[in-house]
């Protein structure tokens, strides 16, 4: 099939279309018309969270687990030393790291290099990345990621094969609707849910870790105490 | 099944089509296989949520309103979209869609693009018109990737490559990977497949996307999906060109707490997708420099006008329906024609094309309502089936071989005698049409004429020798 050069004007499609729709639905709608709408819509779903705090907790190591990731609480005082451990029992010694990753949770037993827009093939050559996060959600096992500092670019996180990410207690909530209503004010930056490693299914149903993102995944969740 | 790409105006019909497919015992397996896998994985997560009717109302209930105010929500999405620093486009039909695309990949100084896996662009074949215009289109998510190096076609919305197995995927690869050694473990199927995109992930400095969703609040879009191929697309590329029908649209960002958790327990059974991106235009520190989304109609709005069909518009394209299919699960994908199979594809494809290719697909169907019951906004399927079947029928006019063959029957029904007539000269006619089985049952394999269409898709028994009547007769007669 060639390109097609019998088509219409192009600038004409979008009133067209528009023209198109409002014959549809049998006029022009409007903000005041479209909003009232949808602020009558039912939601009668579930919202909030209906577990103590510790339960939630519990429920996102699980859901974590069940999606293959390796998971290890531990309390504010002791990541940079739990990380030394991960990383040790990994044989990871060069990890790249986005900027404004706090200093304290870096143990100084490992290289870590700092993304100043590294290429996508350098940063193929990493051991792995390591990250913090903006949330979690316990519920379904995912952590949520922003470009911002100590999170970094799309492609930092993505390209590595191995990833280990902090995850804060106060920034895990229960349900989906939890997490979309904290993401709501920062909405427009580039975000990334992700649920366990990379994964694919279209090998006759078997699930297979990782296809093109990274394979291995730990979480280190940070307790609010000591 | 060839190279080329699924077409609904020049594929065979339905019945034709399945009746090929029915013979394909590994196929059948295959696809049979893999649906119940899917269908008790979603039934376990789906039973893990007491809220899960409210979520399909929510969810039926947003996709509704969407419609209601499409060109509101399109123009607000086009605005957020531009001050984000994204370009929309806007294309009536497919060949303009075509034309916007390879544009824009020309304009990108590439001749070779990356793709992520999009049924909106099987729909409007991109595939053939880059070739056409020398670029060179690599699938990278997985079962897209068989398809596209098996010179196949996609048989399933969500899992497209569900109709081969591990043996079938393997030879594949090792033919063109030029890998004669590869394993067949799943694991060393899917180590191939990285090792292969890996080093076009790298290079190719165009992506080409769908959407699942485009919403209208903040101009961003967003991609579902599990392996990282479409994070790969979304991320590296200089230039980012999404495709998405007009109905992807959905009002705001919050809305995305219901699709969140509705699509990925139905599609594959997951709590939620591996990966979720969502991006608004572009941003100067993170991601493509240029991004562009083009805002496709092609026959979309000619749905939303049909009241009854509008409905059909409302699908997130989870697959559940086709998972739950009996028909689907007997005769696989390819034999709708088209690359939106199963119960979406028999009430999506025909309006489409504005009525006027896939006509037997409405009838592709028991009318069981499995589909209606997995959808998870809610979908009414077979009523739309039944409104579709309606349709075809007075489309085709009194004329058509279906309306004037019950027509005559309608007259013969009427008299006796001509009852009677007709059943005597039926016998005398079928007498050298009719070929005995081994347990001596005489069946038609092929009626001449304008009766062809009946036989063309099942047999017929022959008509009895003695009718009921005249058993009746004899009976009354001989006292038996
Ligand atoms: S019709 Fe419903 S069940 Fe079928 S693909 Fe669309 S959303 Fe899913």
């Amino acid at each position: 099939m060639g390109v097609d050069t019998g088509a219409a004007p192009l600038g004409s499609a979008r009133a067209e279309i528009l023209q198109r729709i409002r014959a549809a639905t049998g006029g022009v709608s409007n903000t005041e018309v479209a909003r009232a709408g949808w602020t009558r819509l039912p939601r009668e779903y579930r919202r909030a969270a209906t577990r103590e705090r510790e339960a939630v907790l519990e429920l996102l190591e699980d859901r974590l687990r069940d999606y293959d990731a390796n998971v290890v609480r531990t309390g504010r005082d002791r990541v940079s030393a739990i990380v030394a451990k991960m990383l040790s029992e990994r044989g990871k010694t060069r990890m790249v790291v986005p900027p404004g990753i706090p200093n304290e949770w870096l143990p100084v037993v490992v290289e870590f290099v700092v993304d100043e827009g590294l290429s996508a093939a350098e940063l193929d050559r990493f051991d792995g990345v390591m990250t913090g996060s903006t949330m979690a959600i316990a519920q379904t096992g995912t952590v949520i990621l922003q470009s911002v500092p100590g999170q970094g670019r799309r492609a930092v996180t993505l390209v590595p094969d191995y990833q280990l990410c902090v995850v804060c207690e106060e920034d895990v909530v229960e349900t989906v609707p939890e997490a979309m209503a904290r993401l709501q004010e920062t909405a427009e930056l580039p975000t990334t849910f992700f649920s366990g490693p990379s994964a694919t299914a279209d090998i006759e149903m078997t699930r297979i870790k990782g296809v093109h993102g990274p394979r291995y995944l730990d979480v280190v969740l940070v307790g609010s105490g000591i | 099944m060839s190279g080329s790409a699924l077409d609904p105006k020049t594929a065979p019909v339905f019945p034709i089509a399945a009746r090929t497919a029915m013979k394909d015992g590994q196929l059948r397996r295959n696809v049979r296989h893999a649906t119940d896998v899917i269908q008790a994985k979603r039934a376990r997560v789906v039973a893990e949520m007491p809220d899960w009717q409210e979520l399909r109302e929510a969810g039926k209930q947003i996709r509704q309103h969407t419609m209601e105010n499409l060109d509101f929500y399109l123009e607000e999405f086009e605005a957020n979209c531009t001050r984000a620093g994204g370009v929309v486009h806007w294309a009536r039909d497919a060949a303009e869609a075509r034309q916007i695309i390879v544009g824009l990949v020309k304009a990108s100084g590439s001749d070779e693009v990356i793709k992520i896996k999009s049924m909106t662009t099987e729909e409007i074949q991109l595939n053939s018109a880059l070739e056409a215009a020398g670029i060179h289109p690599y699938e990278t998510d997985l079962a897209e990737l068989i398809i596209q190096l098996g010179h196949d076609q996609p048989s399933h919305i969500v899992v497209p490559a569900l109709h081969k197995n591990r043996q079938q995927i393997r030879e594949i690869f090792q033919r063109e990977m030029n890998l004669p050694k590869l394993g067949e473990r799943p694991e060393d199927l899917a180590d191939a497949a990285r090792i292969f995109l890996r080093e076009k992930f790298l290079r190719v400095k165009t992506g080409v996307s769908g959407a699942n969703f485009l919403i209208a609040e903040t101009g961003g879009v967003c991609i579902v999906e599990s392996e990282g191929n479409g994070r790969m697309c979304l991320t590296l590329p200089e230039t980012l060109i999404a495709v998405a029908g007009i109905d992807k649209v959905v009002p705001r960002f919050a809305d995305l707490e219901v699709l969140f958790q509705l699509l990925p327990r139905s599609a594959t059974g997951e709590r939620m997708n591996p990966y979720n991106s969502i991006w608004t235009g572009v941003n100067a520190a993170d991601g493509p420099r240029a991004f562009h989304v083009v805002l496709m109609d092609n026959a979309r709005t000619e749905i939303l006008a049909d009241a009854e069909g509008r409905q059909t518009l409302n699908c997130i394209r989870c697959g559940a329906c086709q998972n739950a299919c009996p028909v689907y699960r007997q005769t696989g994908g390819h034999a709708y024609g088209s690359v939106y199979a199963g119960p979406i594809g028999a009430i999506l494809t025909p309006q489409l094309q504005e009525m006027h290719h896939a006509q037997s697909l409405p009838y592709a169907s028991s009318l069981c309502g499995a589909c209606y019951e997995v959808c998870p906004v809610k979908i009414n399927i077979p009523e739309v089936l039944i409104h579709l079947r309606n349709k075809v029928v007075k489309q085709n006019g009194p004329l058509n071989v279906e309306a004037f063959a019950m027509k005559m029957m309608g007259m013969i029904f009427l008299s006796e005698h001509r009852f009677r007539a007709a059943q005597r000269m039926g016998r005398m006619a079928e007498a050298p049409l009719v070929r005995r089985d081994e347990k001596g049952e005489g069946w038609i394999g092929w009626l001449p004429g304008m009766l062809g269409g009946w036989t063309k898709v099942r047999d017929l028994q022959e008509m009895p020798q003695e009718t009921f009547r005249d058993w009746w007769k004899k009976r009354g007669t001989h006292g038996s």
